[in-house]
């Protein structure tokens, strides 16, 4: 292993594929919710999902090189103040990732509440506040449109972490091998 | 399931000649300059010389225009946004006001507004065909190589180049699993209820993500057995030496970004105002 410095050989390949994964799943994996302009991103449920499991800076950077990506790819350019958001999710759902222990298979009440409690922080920051403020440095966009469009994207990623994330790490902690979970035979 | 992307195609240009660094640098700077200007003068400047080089790029529009269809789509909703909450944006920015006619209560068309918005627009498509040169002419390969060689690690740059080469891969599992779940009768399609519909996609979502995180693992072992980050640089199979062209794009960069900061600063204000 070479952790000596930066990031370790796993965490290289879990953000290239996470974000490969985030293209794909931000193109596809949207599915519109009856309001106008407001789909569930089934993409940042992906995004909690491996912060968690990578952590935080796994976090940071599929969030910034995914939807980079991801713009470049289908929309022709980067919306730069939403990508830097995508990034702050990521990095505050990937400072949970210790504290939950998701590798050892645990995944109960506690941590359900523990990873709730930080992607709504996280999404309520990103898109509350990072992403509306930074439309209006960057493209000055008025406040009441940036503030109501963020509002409208933070509360739907919210709902769709919650639901879906949840289940997602639920079904897959049960996918790892409980730790301890071995007893001998008399 | 059909999708179109924007991809690589190899001809022969001066800017697929130039290396991807180079590019980069042009681009960001690029970028740049245009999210910290209004100044419309420079802004009009720059389209018009972003519009020779897609020109002399020979980049064919059927390659990007079903980009332009989105793009425009994404515009008009976010123009008619922008009017719905704040129609009189521009008139609280330059500061003066000149009605040309009345919609609805507090809906009145201005001069100021126009030109706000107009501006608004110019930005962004003055990044439009820069990004898509960009992505038109560098080679895949190569834009990892040109990161490192920009300064950021080789560890991020590596990063970028494995999400680049597994996005097809991820899209093929995607259909393979989307399939597999609709013949056993899990539909995601627009048929379906919404809760029945999110309940499906995390059907399919799930075995994605334990085929990835395997496929992770496979891969992690494979670099790590070839000693993958033992040491603090690397040298990369598509990496070109610079030419003079190649400095010759920088240093222009360089004049364009301090010419239109400059233009943009002159009176003091980041927007450029003809009402006064």
């Amino acid at each position: 292993m070479s952790r000596s410095k930066g990031l370790s050989v796993q965490s290289i390949v879990a953000v290239g594929i996470g974000s490969a994964l985030f293209v794909i799943l931000g193109r596809f994996g949207s599915i519109p919710s009856g309001i106008p302009d407001t789909n569930i991103e089934t993409t940042y449920a992906l995004l909690a999902l491996f912060a968690i499991l990578y952590g935080p800076i796994a976090g940071v950077l599929i969030g910034l090189i995914g939807h980079t990506l991801k713009d470049a790819i289908f929309y022709g350019s980067p919306w730069f103040s939403w990508v830097i958001a995508s990034a702050v999710v990521g990095l505050i759902i990937g400072l949970a990732s210790k504290r939950l222990g998701i590798e050892d298979g645990e995944f109960g009440k506690p941590q359900l509440i523990k990873f709730n409690l930080y992607q709504i922080v996280a999404n309520a920051i990103a898109w509350f506040l990072v992403a509306p403020t930074l439309d209006i440095v960057i493209y000055a966009e008025p406040a009441d449109k940036v503030y109501t469009q963020g509002l409208v994207a933070g509360a739907s990623n919210i709902v769709t972490v919650a639901i879906i994330g949840s289940l997602l790490l639920l079904a897959f902690a049960k996918t790892r091998t409980k730790q301890g979970s071995l007893t001998r035979e008399a | 399931m059909k999708m179109r992307m924007l991809t690589y195609s190899p001809l022969d240009s001066p800017l697929h000649r130039l290396s991807g660094a180079a590019k980069l640098i042009f681009f960001i700077l690029w970028a740049v300059t245009v999210m910290v200007t209004f100044d419309t003068r420079s802004l009009l400047v720059m389209l018009l010389f972003a519009l020779i080089l897609l020109r002399v790029s020979r980049i064919k529009l059927r390659d990007y225009a079903f980009v332009l269809y989105l793009i425009l789509i994404f515009f008009a909703l976010n123009h008619l946004a922008i009017f719905l909450f704040s129609p009189l944006e521009g008139v609280s920015l330059y500061g003066t006001r000149h009605d040309l006619f009345p919609i609805a209560g507090r809906y009145i068309v201005t001069e100021e507004q126009l030109f706000y918005q107009f501006n608004v627009a110019l930005k962004y498509v003055t990044v439009i065909p820069m990004a898509l040169l960009f992505m038109l002419t560098t080679e895949p390969g190569e834009f990892a190589a040109s990161l490192h060689r920009v300064g950021i690690s080789y560890r991020i740059a590596y990063a970028v180049s494995i999400a680049l080469r597994y996005i097809p891969d991820v899209q093929r599992d995607y259909e393979n699993i989307a399939c597999a779940a609709q013949a056993r009768g899990i539909d995601i399609s627009r048929k379906e209820k919404l809760t029945r519909r999110v309940r499906n996609m995390i059907g399919i979502l799930l075995p994605l993500i334990l085929t990835s995180v395997q496929r992770i693992e496979t891969i992690s072992a494979a670099m790590e057995l070839r000693s993958f980050g033992q040491h603090r640089k690397r040298t990369w199979y598509n990496g070109r030496p610079f030419t003079w062209m190649d400095y010759f794009v920088i240093i222009l960069i360089i004049l364009i970004a301090a010419v239109s900061t400059y233009v943009t600063f002159q009176d003091g204000s980041r927007f450029y105002n003809p009402f006064q």
